[in-house]
């Protein structure tokens, strides 16, 4: 990452720093390897819109996801918040019927563009899922399955991201004495730190996690909340979670999604930062819903 | 106090139900076992049937229905394995894929004196491969292969999407979601259907009797006929020619199916993780 950094013109850089996210354009794609800096938009998400056949869930989200930094989507159950963060990897290609409109930027580039694969999409903007979902194979073979996919056959290069991605995931302590065992004989927060390390393991630009601490023991909550704090400087990191106090704690900024009737679309009601939503927000609705009155 | 006295009735009939399914198998078992275990002995496996009477062993038509066995679930296994692969994870689920389904389980369901007859047509005569283990292992294929297909997409099915959304997560592509997620998980169940089903290869005897010839020999190409044991066992009964070794053949065949069934099991048991 930093050969790629040092690789690139100064004055792009600094160039593509200072200009607002708003100005640039869709054609501007940045080159994928260059990670954005902080606090620069590293998602731009413009007039978005989604729809599961005829329902239209989701409706106008605009939203800059800033980069390495930690952003909480709240909101009551059944407000879209993971259908929207499945937006920004194109799981919902996976289910059928469903359509998107809008504009949604990752660095620049469409990721509904044209000739954009989401099989790539995918490995730049991983995903952990409110069920731990290891699979059925071995510790080692787990965190190595997503850069076999890539080509990786090297033994000792394998081993050596399995250590540093389950070292990411505040795991390797617990099972390096075992990395020959099954995923599955895990508990589920070392399930879901093992899902973390596979994760890891490809290198994402951005973590998407739907609701990761909602089905395990509260040690594992901790730790997950450790290593969110920890790879936030690499890894743009947006979360979907029930517990107001794990968005508080977590994240850098929060966007509160409200559907107000049902089978209406749900909107975005407010995006700021965390200290700002959590201690003054300016929309009623937002200090509603924070201080318990609903949801 | 009524309710009690239906409940035990209740309790009683469903008893009698079980114990009667229960005592037939033990029946059956206990009288071929009665009768077989006499003749069964090292000698009675490996040597050949000879005299007018059969004596001797039943050697050779082991062979031939071991030969005859494997060579179709090698035939039946990567076909039914792609086919239920295709169906269950590519096809686009529809009108198309339900008609094949239906023929499947039509398939599984055709007598197998008819299979034995279409086999004979098709792969003695028409094809030309004569009374042969070849013929005969392609015949017990189609049988097989509605079994294993069934049973391979079952298998397939039950690997919970959350663990495919996992490797699609992470930019896997399907085929490497199939290959590398999904086949494995799904493994034990699809290796048990496959060891199911050649049980009942094992057990069968219409198909083969049309395909594999009768002669006593020991198969050694894929185009040399043979005698597998159910035909054996049909022709010393059918005309009393040896029963002693009719039921010891009937034990050694029983003890092989069982074999497989409870094989079948241990593979379930011992790796099933999802």
């Amino acid at each position: 990452m930093t050969d790629a950094a040092g690789a690139t013109p100064p004055v792009a850089t600094e160039a593509g720093a200072a200009a607002p996210a708003a100005e640039r354009g869709p054609g501007e794609a940045h080159r994928h390897h260059v990670h954005a800096a902080v606090g620069e938009t590293k998602v731009h998400v413009q007039g978005l819109n989604f729809w599961y056949g005829d329902f239209n869930a989701l409706t106008d989200i605009t939203v800059d996801i800033k980069s390495r930094a930690v952003t909480a989507f709240i909101g009551p159950s059944g407000c879209g918040k993971s259908t929207f963060l499945r937006c920004m990897n194109r799981m919902n290609d996976l289910i059928p019927g469903t359509r998107v409109e809008g504009t949604m930027l990752l660095d620049g580039a469409d990721i509904y563009g044209p000739g954009v694969d989401p099989v790539d999409l995918r490995r730049r903007v991983g995903m952990i899922f409110q069920q731990p979902n290891p699979f059925p194979q071995s510790i080692y073979d787990n965190v190595a399955y997503g850069p076999r996919l890539q080509g990786l056959k090297r033994k000792a290069d394998l081993d050596a991201i399995v250590e540093e991605s389950l070292r990411r995931a505040n795991l390797w302590k617990e099972v390096k004495d075992i990395l020959g065992r099954g995923g599955l004989t895990l508990s589920g927060g070392q399930q879901q730190r093992l899902c973390i390390a596979r994760v890891l393991a490809v290198q994402p630009e951005v973590l998407l996690m739907d609701e990761p601490c909602s089905a395990i023991d509260p040690t594992s909550v901790q730790k997950i909340e450790d290593l969110m704090a920890e790879i936030k400087d690499e890894v743009t990191i947006v979360i979907v979670t029930h517990n107001m106090q794990q968005a508080a704690r977590v994240s850098d900024f929060t966007a509160f999604f409200l559907q107000e009737v049902a089978g209406e679309p749900a909107v975005l009601v407010e995006y700021g930062r965390t200290s700002e939503i959590f201690t003054s927000p300016s929309d009623k609705r937002t200090e509603d819903y924070i201080t318990g009155r609903f949801g | 106090m009524e309710k009690r006295i239906a409940n035990n009735i209740a309790v009683g009939v469903l008893w009698v139900a079980a114990g009667i399914t229960v005592a037939v198998l033990g029946a059956i078992i206990l009288y071929v076992l009665v009768n077989g275990v006499r003749v069964l002995s090292p000698e009675f496996i490996v040597t050949r049937p000879h005299g007018v009477n059969a004596e001797g062993g039943i050697g050779p038509t082991i062979v031939s229905t071991m030969y005859v066995t494997g060579l179709a679930m090698l035939i039946c296994a990567p076909v039914a394995v792609l086919a239920a692969v295709y169906l269950a994870e590519y096809a686009h689920q529809g009108r198309v894929v339900n008609v094949i389904r239906f023929a499947a389980d039509s398939l599984a369901s055709v007598p197998s004196i008819v299979m034995g007859l279409f086999g004979f047509a098709l792969f003695v005569e028409a094809m030309g491969i004569g009374l042969s283990m070849l013929s005969a292992a392609l015949a017990l294929a189609l049988l097989m292969l509605p079994i294993v297909m069934r049973a391979t997409e079952e298998a397939i099915r039950a690997v919970p999407r959350y663990i495919r959304w996992g490797s699609y997560g992470m930019g896997a592509t399907k085929w490497q979601t199939v290959s590398r997620v999904v086949l494995p998980a799904a493994a034990p169940r699809i290796i048990t259907g496959i060891v199911l089903a050649t049980g009942r290869a094992v057990g069968e005897t219409a198909v083969v009797f049309y395909t594999m010839g009768q002669a006593i020999n020991i198969p050694i190409t894929p185009l040399d006929s043979g005698r597998p044991m159910t035909v054996h066992l049909y022709l010393l009964a059918v005309d009393g020619i040896n029963l002693p070794a009719a039921y010891g053949t009937a034990l050694l065949l029983m003890i092989m199916i069982l074999g497989f069934n409870l094989s079948a099991r241990w593979i379930l048991k011992r790796y099933r993780k999802v």
